[in-house]
């Protein structure tokens, strides 16, 4: 296979907390990513999921660079994304990821028309439209996406929910990125809605080669989506494998938890599930657990997981860590044991 | 007919709620939006009626009518029937309404932190009830309230009832929502999209909660959803909206096996499923109709991929097809007996 396209390392974004009107003193931090690494593979879309404030929303502003990383380092083709590049690199770098955001109703200025919406990028990297080829381009992408290339010059509250995630797209991809990171992005539409954006993602990627990360907290979106899938919990990323490994074997029990807690859309299988069910809430990323930051909530937790931090790494079946042993996935479990027919 | 005819079971004693061929227009400047066109459903005690539907079907309006609290104006009921163990409610008193709420019929929503107020402690809130409605002292109505978080599983409840909302997490809070609605012990809670707003992990422990506290009390529950998953999970029955109607009842079973409305298995069909990895996923074209000028014929059939003139020309009537399997598709037949 060749080189991952975006490789990161050890990612971590705190953010401080603060306290005090006039003087302000920091009181402690948010650990909101709290090193994180993976890869992604060029043409493949890897799926984060994890619930509410577990830190994907935040991996995704600083892997787009509007946030400042604490530490750790992200390489875009071999380039390091956060440190020294020159202009060019730089720019390069802006056209090749774009960001593709939960909120259509949001995320679009309600007073700019979709034309100019979608043409804004061309304002910043004119290179890749001259200024005469412009509107033919924008109509050009509002094709692409299933949009009326007549409507350029309507505004976004003509458009409906799943009409406004198409502009979203469409701006995303006038500037022929590589990457595109999506947060949530159907998570605002109705099912049927759901699938015509989630087809039109699908579709994009085959035409362009593109390579997606996919940020839901909808498991099956994500798992229809993605070739790879990273799960999140308070700010580390528990276990990451392949889409049939995390979703037919996951070894992480807040994996199993997750995937167990999801309705599966057959009355028929009702009782025959097997219900894993968590208690209590996640804890403050503020102020994480010692060790292991699941075991406030773990069923499994013994006394050496608020000693020790499990990591990420290929771990047998009882938790040792094996790097050599064939088909396994990463999880950061001391205890870690693949768990079959969860989903059904 | 509709589905709420007596034919199919449910004795008159059992027969919690009956709401029968319901419209409700909303009136403004612009326009007039028939956002209600005729609803019919019923719910039995100790059963679980699921109500699915996109954003905008009407599933909340519809319970709001019945509830009582429908904001009026804009909203004006035109048509229809309500009945509550047999009494016909919109021709009720406005007193006679507010004693049935919380006593007989209770509701829960969303967005439980909007429907708390801030400036009370949760047991103050759960307590008032017992004050205002039991003539409980203020003492013996805190007791209660800790009673009542106790039943929702709120760890530490006599602590617990202090607190205010913010100090809750929106579980938490949700489960404050459910035991407030439960005060009075009524034999009906409407629940609207309950768990939209929470984790999976949390959603799956207030699904449970409500489904052991509704088998337990022998209470009606009618949960307003638009994701199948949930439904699958707890419904007896399903009535599935669009445009202001039900366009499908069934048992839960046989609705997931073989839905008999066009609609219905076009939403199937979207769903991206857990236990397995689809390929491409089989979309609805098109959006829902604009509530102000609602299609002739079938509302749906400008996204109907079997649509035909007879379509476009007649609104197919809600009929049924087997004993409890209700459809408004004029090829309901034969979707039912395919394959
Ligand atoms: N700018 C900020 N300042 C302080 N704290 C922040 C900031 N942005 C995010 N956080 C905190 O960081 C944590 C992670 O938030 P983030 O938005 O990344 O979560 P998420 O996984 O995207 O959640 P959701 O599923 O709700 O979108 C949360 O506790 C959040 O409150
Ligand atoms: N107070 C109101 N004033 C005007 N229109 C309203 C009002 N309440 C509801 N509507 C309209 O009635 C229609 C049905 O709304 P309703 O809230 O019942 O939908 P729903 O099926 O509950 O959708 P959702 O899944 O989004 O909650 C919508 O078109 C809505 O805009
Ligand atoms: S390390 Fe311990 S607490 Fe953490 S997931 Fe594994 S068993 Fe549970
Ligand atoms: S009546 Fe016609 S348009 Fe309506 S759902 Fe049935 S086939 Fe489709
Ligand atoms: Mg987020
Ligand atoms: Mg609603």
């Amino acid at each position: 296979m060749s080189e991952p396209i975006l490789q990161v390392r050890d990612l971590v974004k705190h953010f401080p907390v603060q306290q005090g009107i006039v003087f302000k003193k920091t009181i402690g931090h948010v650990r909101a990513v709290d090193g994180v690494s993976f890869d992604l593979n060029r043409g493949e879309t890897l799926g984060i999921v994890g619930e509410s404030g577990c830190g994907k929303s935040t991996l995704a502003q600083v892997l787009m660079r509007l946030e400042q990383p604490t530490s750790g380092r992200a390489l875009f083709e071999g380039v390091d994304m956060f440190g020294k590049k020159s202009a060019s690199q730089l720019r390069q770098l802006r056209r090749d990821m774009q960001i593709v955001l939960q909120d259509p109703y949001t995320s679009l200025n309600p007073r700019k028309t979709v034309g100019d919406i979608v043409g804004e990028p061309f304002e910043i990297h004119p290179e890749v439209a001259p200024k005469g080829d412009r509107q033919r381009r924008v109509q050009e992408l509002l094709d692409t996406v299933g949009l009326n290339p007549e409507h350029v010059r309507r505004y976004p509250h003509q458009f409906s929910g799943g009409q406004r995630q198409r502009i979203g797209i469409a701006r995303a991809l006038a500037l022929k990125p590589k990457v595109i990171v999506c947060d949530e992005p159907v998570s605002a539409l109705d099912v049927s809605i759901q699938a015509q954006v989630m087809n039109l993602l699908g579709d994009l990627q085959s035409e362009f080669g593109l390579s997606y990360i996919f940020i839901a907290h909808d498991l099956g979106v994500v798992r229809h989506l993605s070739d790879r899938v990273g799960v999140m919990y308070l700010g580390k990323m528990v276990e990451n494998g392949t889409e049939d490994q995390i979703y037919e074997h996951p070894q992480h029990p807040y994996t199993q938890a997750l995937l167990s807690s999801v309705p599966v859309p057959d009355p028929s299988v009702r009782d025959r599930r097997e219900a894993i069910r968590l208690t209590g809430d996640v804890p403050s990323p503020a102020n994480p657990p010692s060790g292991c930051r699941f075991r406030t909530r773990c069923w499994k937790a013994q006394d050496i997981c608020a000693e020790q931090e499990p990591e990420l790494a290929v771990r047998r079946d009882g938790g040792r860590v094996d790097l050599e042993l064939a088909d396994g996935h990463p999880s950061a479990c001391h205890f870690a044991e693949r768990h079959e027919h969860v989903v059904s | 007919m509709s589905a709420t005819d007596d034919s199919t079971g449910g004795s008159s004693e059992s027969r919690l709620l009956e709401v029968e061929d319901l419209h409700v227009e909303f009136r403004t400047r612009e326009a007039t939006a028939n956002v209600l066109n005729g609803v019919g459903y019923h719910v039995d005690a100790g059963e679980t009626l699921a109500v699915l539907g996109e954003s905008g079907s009407g599933k909340s309006v519809t319970a709001q009518t019945v509830m009582g609290i429908l904001d009026t104006p804009p909203g004006f009921v035109t048509k229809g029937a309500i009945r509550y163990r047999g009494e016909e409610l919109l021709s009720a008193t406005e007193d006679r309404r507010r004693g049935l709420r919380g006593e007989n019929m209770a509701m829960i929503f969303q967005d439980a932190l909007s429907a708390l107020n801030p400036v009370y402690t949760v047991g103050f809130q759960i307590a008032e009830q017992f004050r205002f409605r039991r003539g409980m002292s203020r003492k013996d109505a805190m007791a209660k309230a800790a009673e009542m978080l106790d039943l929702v599983k709120i760890p530490n409840a006599k602590q617990r009832v202090k607190e205010f909302p913010h100090q809750f997490s929106g579980g938490m809070r949700q489960r404050a929502m459910i035991a407030m609605s439960l005060a009075l012990d009524p034999d009906l809670l409407i629940a609207d999209e309950p768990t939209t707003a929470l984790d999976v992990t949390v959603q799956a422990q207030i699904m449970d909660l409500l489904d052991e506290l509704r088998r337990e009390r022998g209470m009606g529950l009618i949960l307003i959803t638009h994701d199948l998953g949930v439904v699958a999970e707890v419904a007896d029955r399903i009535a599935v909206m669009y445009a202001g109607r039900v366009v499908e009842e069934s048992d839960a079973e046989s609705l997931y096996k073989r839905p008999a409305h066009p609609y219905t298995e076009g939403l199937m069909e979207s769903i991206p499923r857990l236990d397995q990895k689809g390929e491409q996923l089989a979309s609805i074209k098109g959006l829902p109709p604009n509530l102000a000028n609602i299609p002739e014929g079938c509302p749906f059939h400008p996204r109907c991929h079997r649509a035909t003139d007879e379509c476009r020309r007649k609104v197919p009537e809600l009929l049924e097809l087997r004993p409890g399997r209700y459809s408004a598709c004029h090829f309901a037949e034969e979707l039912i007996s395919s394959e």
